[in-house]
């Protein structure tokens, strides 16, 4: 092989591994992308079921309750529109508190609930994400971002 | 005083920075030797003036001095020594001063300690360097000016958010900055060895050491940020595919690549465009990063403000000089001739495997960190989490663990097929062995990624040392130890990151005193609560005492902090740290009837992941040792 058919040869290869880079990434995205959802999103679409995903929305006022074991905390996600009840066993971050942002991460049961295994909330004032700030204004929430560093 | 010091030195600094860069284009353009020889020196005085005005801004802050901006609004009086001096960097306007400090640092180095470049070659990678720097230094003074001054002073700041307050503030930004910036320094060995078109392998042997020391510092300041979210946040996890990890693992990912094919250039003359692609490619995802994280549309701990006149000026940064280099690239890679050929069976074709599938990993997650950020821009809103990265990068890593096995067991230039797979058979027999005794102990109850990550960690394990064997181990060069150790890291973090995803147990109790709980083997009991004073925070502590079937009791204490300045609520979790694994505490809220909610971990083998990281870096100094001595020995020789 001479020098110049190896390079040809090598950066085919490197276009290739490009392109299965993007058909991976396309593929996983496609199940992948619809990962956070809005009450409304799922009261009109149905909840998806069977795989993990962000739930996002405010905590509804008075919708607060402790279970009796002490470690499964019961609310209500909203945005105005749609409503969804939300069963979280585990420690609340520092900042949950009723008619403020939250997101929930974890799986829909096939009755609408849904049962999260870790919720995301703003860590202070200074670090609330955008699209919680949004929640806050009364405005349509779209999104999450992680909190993680 | 200090607040108008820095400032001078940071604008002169700049000047300097101006006149590095035109020294060394007008010097290489009008040949003139004399004019070119300004570069070296303006650039030894360029770091060293942004280094003063870096010591001059940590200074602020250690003498609290409020009538400074970021000092007033990020700091306190109260604050420890200790979080007053990192909290330097742990803002926007300092975090940015400190990258400009480390790569006119870099710049400095290179000026001083390179060698073996040619003299045009080295103005040229200089004068690059100078470039880049300008650059930045435009941006801290028209944007992120960290001395500004407020009139009138505030008697007291605003305070430092304390879940920076923590000792890995001093360690993990400074290292992960070194090796990030650091990575500079190969971008401008590119720039310069395409404006002179000498790419071969004088110069891949030049370049390489530089490489690798970003790569080593690069490599620490992950794992040490990995360890100290771990330890912080609270939620048990190590790595949470968040934008701002991403950020820092893409150059490593590309880094990594660039140590590989560099060493193939420096070894056999080939991969030639190959590697300054790449040496671009490292440095531009590192200013990527920093557009990422700097510009606020990105939100964690990491973005320290939002402010959309920064995120277009780091973007408009990062587009000219990444399309500058692709520019040169395009121009210039046609006067380099190809290199060497070699067999589909060999050492560099390995090398060359190992850098596709670094690539399509990198291509991965930069699509999965880009998408929504481009999708934000037209509008459509989306999310994407771990569950994309795991599924479209986790296969293609395991596939990588493969071949990381097999290279080094290669020759160069040309091998048997038939050869390699003996030299394979005890590798093969580990990752078998493993996989059948993980089969027998828990049938189908592991799932598929972990089973597969600890049977290929046992067969590289047993990879990697394979090099070292059969021969006077006092003998064996330092290079081939590091090449060993490193591969063994990746073995040993691989086996942490199986063992924490398979073997884990978390038990959640709202828990009364004296009443046990059990997680994995350990019943850990709650003996008590009680209050306690720190320099700036006030705290619930819980008395944990743990105990595994006959051992030792030992004691934990996690505990709640309240901070007043700024007011806010941390988790300090308690863990122990044994052998075979961690036992990982957090303490939660009462429940109002006596009770205090516990989040209890036990983590067979997760301390390998960290352990795993240390090995790699070690590995990488070793070889840069081996390096450096057979330099100098060559020199004395000479």
């Amino acid at each position: 092989m001479t020098p110049k058919n190896q390079r040809l040869t090598l950066a085919l290869l490197g276009v290739g591994a490009m392109a299965g880079a993007g058909l991976l990434a396309l593929s996983a995205l496609k199940d992948q992308a619809a990962f956070f959802y809005a009450p409304a999103d799922v009261a009109r679409d149905g909840p998806p079921l069977g795989r993990t995903v962000r739930l996002g929305g405010m905590v509804e006022a008075g919708s607060v309750a402790r279970a009796a074991d002490g470690v499964t905390v019961r609310f209500a996600v909203t945005d105005g529109h749609a409503t969804v009840p939300v069963t979280y066993a585990g420690i609340v971050p520092d900042l949950f508190r009723e008619r403020s942002g939250v997101v929930a991460e974890g799986q829909f049961r096939p009755d609408g609930g849904f049962r999260a295994t870790n919720l995301l909330a703003k860590h202070d004032e200074k670090y609330m994400p955008p699209e919680l700030a949004r929640a806050a204004d009364g405005t349509r929430l779209h999104e999450t971002k992680s909190l993680a560093p | 005083m200090t607040a108008e010091f820095g400032l001078a030195a940071l604008w002169l600094a700049a000047a300097l920075a101006v006149l590095q860069a035109a020294a060394a284009a007008l010097g290489l353009a009008r040949a003139r030797e004399d004019v070119a020889a300004v570069t070296r020196p303006a650039a030894v005085a360029q770091g060293a003036l942004a280094c003063l005005a870096m010591a001059a801004l940590v200074a602020a802050f250690a003498n609290s001095d409020m009538s400074v901006r970021v000092v007033a609004e990020n700091s306190h009086s109260a604050k420890p020594m200790l979080y007053k001096l990192a909290g330097a960097w742990g803002n926007h306007e300092g975090s940015m001063l400190l990258w400009v400090a480390i790569l006119g640092a870099a710049g400095t180095a290179v000026a001083l300690f390179e060698r073996r470049l040619d003299p045009r070659t080295l103005a040229a990678t200089v004068g690059a360097q100078g470039l880049i720097a300008v650059g930045f230094y435009a941006f801290l003074l028209f944007s992120s000016n960290p001395f500004d001054r407020l009139v009138p002073a505030p008697r007291e700041g605003l305070g430092l958010n304390p879940l920076l307050q923590d000792p890995g503030l001093a360690f993990h930004p400074p290292t992960l900055y070194a090796g990030y910036v650091g990575l500079s320094v190969a971008f401008s060995f590119a720039v310069g060895a395409l404006v002179t078109g000498r790419v071969d392998r004088a110069f891949a042997r030049a370049m390489r050491p530089w490489v690798l020391g970003a790569w080593v510092l690069l490599t620490l300041g992950i794992t040490a940020g990995s360890y100290w979210a771990y330890y912080e946040l609270g939620w048990g996890g190590w790595w949470f595919w968040d934008p701002v990890e991403n950020a820092s693992l893409m150059p490593w990912l590309a880094a990594t690549a660039l140590l590989h094919s560099v060493t193939v250039l420096a070894v056999r003359d080939g991969l030639r465009a190959w590697t300054v692609m790449l040496a671009v490619v490292a440095f531009s995802m590192s200013m990527l990063g920093t557009f990422l994280v700097r510009s606020g549309i990105l939100t964690s701990v990491h973005a320290f403000a939002v402010d959309p006149a920064r995120g277009s000026f780091i973007l408009a940064l990062l587009l000219l000089y990444v399309g500058g280099a692709l520019a040169l690239f395009a121009l210039r890679i046609g006067t380099v001739r190809a290199g060497t050929t070699f067999d589909p069976v060999s050492r560099e074709a390995g090398l060359v495997a190992n850098n596709l599938l670094l690539s399509v990993i990198l291509g991965v997650v930069l699509i999965g960190t880009l998408y929504p950020v481009g999708a934000a821009a037209f509008g459509v809103q989306l999310s994407v989490g771990p569950p994309f990265f795991d599924r479209a990068a986790g296969p293609v890593a395991l596939l990588l663990v493969a071949v990381l096995a097999v290279g080094p067991l290669l020759r160069w230039r040309r091998d048997e097929a038939g050869a390699v797979l003996g030299r394979l058979a005890a590798p093969i027999a580990a990752a078998s062995l493993t996989a059948a005794g993980l089969f027998a102990f828990n049938g189908f109850g592991l799932s598929l990624l972990p089973f597969l990550g600890l049977s290929a960690a046992a067969g590289l394990a047993v990879a990697s040392v394979l090099p070292l064997t059969g021969r006077r181990l006092a003998r064996v060069p330092l290079m081939t130890w590091g090449m060993a150790v490193s591969h063994l890291g990746v073995a040993v973090a691989l086996a942490g990151m199986a063992c924490d995803a398979a073997f884990t147990r978390e038990t959640l109790v709202a828990a009364q005193v004296g009443q046990p709980a059990r997680v994995g083997p350990w019943s850990v009991t709650l003996d008590g609560i009680a209050p306690r004073i720190g320099d700036n925070w006030s705290a619930v502590e819980a008395r944990l005492t743990a105990v595994r079937g006959e051992g030792t009791p030992l004691t934990l204490r996690p505990q709640q902090r309240f901070f007043s300045d700024p007011v806010t609520t941390t988790s300090e979790s308690a863990i122990a740290t044994r052998l075979d694994g961690q036992l990982y505490t957090v303490l939660g809220r009462p429940d109002g009837q006596g009770r205090w909610q516990l989040r209890l971990w036990w983590k067979p083998f997760v301390t390998l992941i960290w352990a795993g990281g240390v090995l790699i870096a070690l590995g990488g100094a070793l070889s840069l040792a081996g390096r450096a001595l057979r330099d100098r020995r060559a020199r004395a020789a000479a």
